[in-house]
């Protein structure tokens, strides 16, 4: 059946989206310990970048759109970590609170500059329609999103394999007093690893700009998913977020099609914590010594 | 990680809410007429933060430009409107003690609010009690008629049977029904169900998806699998984005395959994007380019006061009649007092910006046009089809021999 078949690139793109949102939040959440609520709003604040780019740049400004929103939401991750979350650490609960309110915040200044009603992105023309591959239907924004997760996949990987302040980020998620016993520095390394988390949360507002709403509650309707893939990949590991979202993907494309859509999500729930009670650590542990 | 702290920590989180739920207001002091000395209070209760603010502020802004523009012309019965502006947050308990506190606090002679029909359920119950009034503005799934509240939107014989006989008209006999998972499309869905049984119409899927909801691949491949004529839309709020995004890259086109929705107007249009909806179709009471010369004065009324870039549209028209609906009762009455008010009701007429618009004396609710509209590539939409005059509200299509099953 066809349909069954085009559920195939459905699972791989929701699977991309899913990666998209998370991958930042997996180094947020993984090497600190930080519940970041307010993931959600840098990828807000990307998609409003993306938005306010259209208007200055034009046509092409989604490409345009991509670095800066980095830099935009990264910026502010940076600042949010040297502001507050810095004076938190090893207080998970206050961390989640603080940042609870933190979203809080910036979705009401959203409000307040952008006004309430979703805004519009329109997508450049290379975007629109799509393509019959072996008669499956491949939407271009689909697959822009798709090559994009992986993407960031790939430079999150070379800058953690082979870059100095990757190695010494993967050597603070592994063992943190070690690290700093060894000389890291691991505040800066905390602060280059915000700013990594966030800029990527704002790429992935760019991209959610295709296939969503651009609006103050952007945020919101995509934290939970980040955090299910964030914990059932295993904390501040890429492979298990990549894993993760690949797994939920296909799970969540399949489960809706042969059920519907509310159903699906309580299955995937369902799975997800199921999952945990046997593996609790996640798809991909982190091998340690530490006792925590 | 350690994982027990994240579970205490999301418990910490989510006790405050579930308390929250747990509260209910004292009922205050029975009706009033929010009168005093040479004032006149009168509530207005939207969603200005949360999911609902999106299609909320708007009807809110429509609503006190209706009590600016009587205010302006001397008040009523001579006394100046006060608003009182209260935000219902997207919860619905919160609505409901929102307007208690209205009712009981601010004495207020009328509340105009609520937006989904999960907030009207709430607040109805409380109304009833305090014996106040409501003036809800949207259109709603009908099967209700409580006689302290005045509906002002559409019921189903004023939109949603309308918008059927439209798609017969056009020959479009297989339909796909998608829409939020809540009161109001479950129960549009179940009326459209005992119509297309009827009339001959298959129904090739029912789909449900969460508020909120915005992935949409796995729905549209559905839709393109059963290849229906039609597909009848009551996605509620930011979900109509993601829906109408994803589906244009699918190759479901307007002109093969309409998409007719219910909850999708002019403010909603432009967060969607006009390119990604131009073409399909709209059920609605009013549209911003209805001719009419208080529509011509109630948009550049709004574009003034607001900004020129706004648009109206039905719920906020439905909002701007409420006003100036309760208002003509209350110079009926001589007074603002709530049963003297609904005894004045029946009858009362005006001529809003969607034309002629009646109040119906024994369920409340308001005779209306039925207009059926095509999106434009310019955000605006076109009418292709109205109903001749008004329709007179029937909520428990008692009128529909299709019907009697249902209420």
């Amino acid at each position: 059946m066809a349909a069954l078949a085009n559920q195939l690139p459905i699972g791989l793109s929701i699977a991309a989206v899913l990666l998209l949102i998370a991958l930042g939040l997996t180094f947020t959440f993984g090497q600190m310990g930080v519940v970041n609520m307010a993931h959600g709003e840098f990828i807000m604040v990307g998609a409003y970048t993306a938005y306010l780019l259209q208007g200055a740049v034009g046509g092409q400004s989604l490409l345009v759109a991509l670095p800066v929103a980095f830099a935009v939401a990264g910026l502010l991750g940076l600042l949010l970590e040297w502001s507050l979350i810095r004076r938190f650490y090893g207080r998970p609960l206050d961390t989640l609170l603080l940042t609870w309110g933190v979203s809080l915040v910036l979705q009401q200044l959203a409000r307040d500059v952008f006004g309430a009603p979703n805004v519009q992105v329109t997508a450049p023309a290379w975007l629109v329609g799509g393509v019959d591959v072996l008669g499956v239907r491949l939407p271009h924004n689909r697959v822009f999103i798709t090559a994009l997760a992986a993407l960031c996949v790939l430079g999150v990987g070379l800058y953690l394999a082979k870059l100095p302040q990757g190695r010494r980020m993967r050597a603070v998620v592994q063992n943190r007093e070690l690290a700093a016993c060894s000389g890291i520095a691991t505040g800066r390394v905390d602060r280059s690893t915000f700013l990594l988390g966030s800029g990527l949360a704002g790429v992935a507002g760019v991209a959610l700009t295709l296939v969503g709403p651009v609006g103050p509650g952007l945020g919101t309707f995509y934290i939970v998913d980040a955090f299910l893939v964030v914990v059932a990949g295993g904390l501040g590991r890429l492979r298990g977020a990549v894993l993760a979202a690949l797994a939920l993907g296909f799970l969540n494309g399949y489960l809706e099609f042969w059920t519907d859509a509310s159903l699906a999500k309580v299955l995937v729930f369902v799975a997800v914590i199921a999952f945990l009670q046997i593996r609790p650590q996640g798809m991909v542990a982190l091998r340690g010594r530490s006792l925590g | 990680m350690r994982l027990g702290n994240l579970h205490r920590a999301l418990l910490a989180l989510l006790l405050p809410a579930l308390l929250a739920t747990g509260c209910v207001s004292e009922p205050g002091a029975g009706s009033t007429d929010g009168a005093s000395g040479d004032e006149i209070r009168v509530g207005v209760l939207h969603s200005l933060s949360g999911t609902m603010a999106i299609s909320e502020v708007t009807v809110r802004d429509a609503e006190l430009l209706a009590v600016e523009e009587l205010n302006a012309a001397g008040g009523v019965l001579g006394k100046k409107l006060v608003p009182v502006v209260e935000d219902g947050a997207s919860d619905w308990p919160t609505f409901a003690e929102k307007a208690q506190k209205l009712i009981s606090q601010d004495r207020v002679a009328a509340v105009f609010g609520g937006w989904t029909s999960a907030s009207r359920k709430a607040m109805l119950p409380v109304f009833e009690r305090n014996k106040a009034l409501l003036w809800y503005p949207v259109q709603y799934e009908g099967l209700e008629s409580s006689p302290y509240i005045f509906y002002t939107g559409a019921t189903t014989n004023q939109q949603i049977v309308p918008a059927l006989d439209y798609l017969a008209s056009q020959g479009k006999k297989r339909m796909f029904l998608v829409g939020s998972d809540y009161v109001f499309p479950r129960t549009a869905n179940k009326i459209i169900k005992a119509y297309a049984a009827a009339k001959g119409i298959e129904v090739l899927g029912e789909e449900y998806t969460p508020l909120g909801h915005t992935e949409y691949s796995t729905l549209v491949n559905k839709i393109s699998d059963a290849r229906p004529d039609a597909v009848f839309n009551t996605l509620n709020g930011d979900s109509n984005v993601a829906f109408f995004k994803q589906l244009r890259g699918s190759g479901i086109t307007a002109g093969t395959t309409p998409v007719v929705s219910v909850s999708v107007a002019e403010e909603e249009v432009r967060g969607i994007g006009p390119e990604n909806i131009a073409g399909h179709l709209v059920a609605w009471n009013y549209y911003q380019t209805t001719r009419t010369p208080a529509n011509e004065s109630f948009v550049k009324a709004f574009k003034a006061k607001y900004g020129a870039d706004k648009v109206t549209s039905d719920p906020m028209e439905a909002g701007y009649n409420a006003v100036k609906l309760w208002a003509e009762a209350v110079k009926k009455a001589g007074t603002a007092e709530v049963e003297a008010v609904r005894q004045a009701s029946g009858g009362i007429a005006l001529d809003a910006p969607e034309g002629r618009t009646t109040i119906h004396g024994d369920n409340q609710h308001v005779a209306k046009t039925a207009r059926i509209g095509v999106v434009q590539p310019d955000g605006q939409i076109r009418e292709v089809w109205a109903s001749d005059g008004p329709i007179e509200p029937d909520p428990y299509l008692k009128g529909y021999d299709w019907a009697s099953g249902l209420s």
